[in-house]
């Protein structure tokens, strides 16, 4: 049957698969089990075989592999060629690509070729077909409906649990594919050299603000980020002073995070900045002012000095990590 | 001979609270003071950069929109760009980015048959439905190269130019064939405020506008008509409930009741 089928996309470029992927396969059977549709995935990645058994082993049916040179770099007009050949392949209706810079991108390019609906930063997958995702700079959720037969689906990142080994295995096949002729060229990819995690895929996130003074003030947080194991993040504030790199910038110019535990710290919560994290699962807010937008839509509030706070609280952790340890 | 760049701007709401008509559900829109895409603000300083850098360079700014979206190219010709494009008509109301990309595309089409374009920019996504995926499917439409997320772009020549990416987790570098679609990110430069010079040349422009019909376009395929998904209806994200407040004698007592929080909630 034309355009039954869920078909999720996992794209590699690093020789692993993202945790998103496994998010994408969460959502997928969901999805499958709703609709009683089949869920198949395919891995693009010039390591794709050796990686596609990742996904078989959390129980999708069947896990095609694409596996060429032309994947070892992200271009968008290659990937989508290949993607384009497994929806084929599968006639699947709803076709699920991860919502980073990747993933929208190789999502976008395939919904114009298979003449799909979009939609991107899908929060949820609703039972009659709509999704949702924020319009707005996320003050409002819109129900966005499709009038194609089938639909790419970018998901937000962290909107979906991650899929655990377990159920039946399924099977790997390699699907064959000829590279077009791209006028893009991948020349190379520089990783970020510091050990910080990824804000995009962290489970926790301690982002700083104005209230943090200066660029020393990073210093407590990134010590409380190291005994968290969360990533550190920032508002434009505190970027645009020049205390820490845009890529920890979080809100409207930066990116949009939805961690279970964002942890800000001296930032009022303007509403550039809540628009980029205010999803998450549990907000907690250390600032001076009690009356601050951050403080008074945060879930748990801790009035005082940050330079003082941060660094008991650290020292709180690592005390019950060591009790832990000891018992 | 130098490079035409195209920058693709928007007229969005000049502020994000839009409230949600009770009669449609959907958000209500009309009447709400609008501008230019703030995002759009550093594809546009990027296409002016291009233009002061690559001698003999023009920078054409185009939009789709309403009557009323003139104003944004207006402010486009403000900050350096030398001419704009309106693509406009009741038959372009409620496209999505498929419909709107493929107007857009089409537009560029007429625009590279009249001047053979090198670029077209985009801002990152739009300040209303945000999306992020115009400046791709432009591409797609046209067949044509892309990158989104780019911090940096090096023209080669005229025939390539060299951009990086900022990814998750590092920088991706690479090499697109002209012509080629870049979306823009905040990283790429700093927007100047327009010049009087640039006030009093937006003061004087006057614009192309095209219909579907001068693009060759049926009605059918742009606006609502030519959409891919609708918004069925919109609401306010639920709220959240009311917090808790940690108190306590000393920096000590509260980092300990917060931990205990943490814990319990399994949040660490």
């Amino acid at each position: 049957m034309a355009n039954n089928g869920i078909l999720v996309v996992a794209v590699s470029s690093r020789g692993v698969l993202p945790p998103a992927a496994y998010e994408l396969v969460t959502a997928g059977r969901a999805l499958a089990d709703a609709l009683k549709q089949p869920l198949s995935a395919v891995v693009l990645s010039e390591k794709a075989s050796a990686l596609a058994p990742e996904l078989a082993a959390r129980g999708v049916p069947t896990v095609y592999a694409v596996e060429s040179p032309a994947l070892a770099g992200f271009l968008a007009d290659v990937h989508a060629k290949a993607a384009a050949a497994a929806a084929e392949k599968t006639g699947a209706g709803t076709i699920l690509v991860s919502g980073g810079v990747a993933g929208k991108e190789l999502a976008a390019r395939l919904a114009v070729g298979l003449k799909a609906g979009l939609a991107t930063d899908v929060s949820e997958i609703l039972p009659d077909g709509k999704v949702l995702r924020p319009i707005f700079s996320g003050n409002l959720v819109a129900e966005v409906e499709f009038k194609t037969p089938v639909r790419v689906l970018a998901l937000a990142p962290m909107s979906f649990a991650r899929a655990e080994k377990g159920g039946t295995p399924g099977k790997i096949e390699a699907l064959a594919f000829a590279a077009p002729a791209s006028r893009a060229k991948f020349v190379s990819f520089q990783p970020e050299t510091s050990n910080e995690i990824d804000m995009g895929s962290a489970e926790r996130i301690v982002s700083g603000g104005r209230g943090l003074g200066g660029p020393d003030g990073f210093k407590p947080v990134f010590e409380l980020a190291h005994a968290l194991g969360a990533a550190v993040g920032a508002s434009r504030a505190a970027v645009d002073a020049g205390w820490i790199p845009y890529k920890h910038q979080v809100g409207l110019t930066g990116r949009s995070v939805r961690p279970k535990l964002y942890l800000a710290v001296g930032i009022s919560g303007q509403i550039q900045h809540l628009a980029g994290m205010s999803s998450s699962g549990t907000i907690v807010a250390i600032n001076t002012d009690k009356d601050c937008p951050m403080m008074q839509m945060a879930n748990v509030s801790v009035q005082g000095d940050y330079a003082e706070l941060v660094p008991a609280i650290t020292a709180e952790i690592k005390t019950r990590r060591g009790a832990s340890a000891a018992a | 001979m130098g490079l035409h760049i195209v920058v693709c701007v928007k007229s969005t709401p000049s502020g994000v609270n839009v409230p949600v008509d009770p009669a449609t559900g959907r958000p209500k829109t009309a009447g709400v003071p609008t501008g230019v895409n703030p995002y759009d603000e550093y594809a546009i300083e990027e296409a002016v950069r291009l233009k002061e850098r690559v001698a003999g360079s023009t920078a054409t700014a185009l939009t789709v929109g309403a009557e009323s979206a003139a104003d944004v190219l207006r402010e486009a010709v403000a900050r350096g760009c030398d001419a704009g494009v309106l693509v406009a008509g009741p038959e372009f109301d409620g496209g999505d980015s498929y419909a709107t990309s493929l107007a857009l595309s089409a537009a560029i089409k007429k625009l590279h048959a009249e001047k053979p374009v090198s670029l077209v920019l985009f801002g990152k996504n739009t300040s209303d439905v945000g999306a992020g995926v115009v400046g791709v499917q432009t591409a797609a439409w046209l067949d044509w190269p892309c990158a989104t997320g780019v911090k940096k772009i090096d023209p080669e020549g005229e025939s390539a130019a060299t951009v990086a990416r900022g990814m998750e987790d590092g920088t991706d570098v690479l090499s697109l064939g002209l012509p080629a679609c870049i979306a823009t990110v905040k990283e790429i430069n700093e927007p100047r405020l327009p010049s009087l010079k640039g006030k009093m040349a937006a003061k004087k422009a006057t614009f192309a506008k095209w219909g579907a019909a001068e693009l060759g376009l049926q009605p059918g395929q742009v606006g609502a008509a030519g959409a891919a998904t609708a918004v069925a209806k919109a609401a306010p994200p639920p709220a959240r409930p009311a917090g808790v407040v940690v108190d306590g004698a000393s920096a000590a007592e509260k980092a300990k009741k917060l931990v205990d929080i943490l814990l319990e909630r399994k949040l660490i």
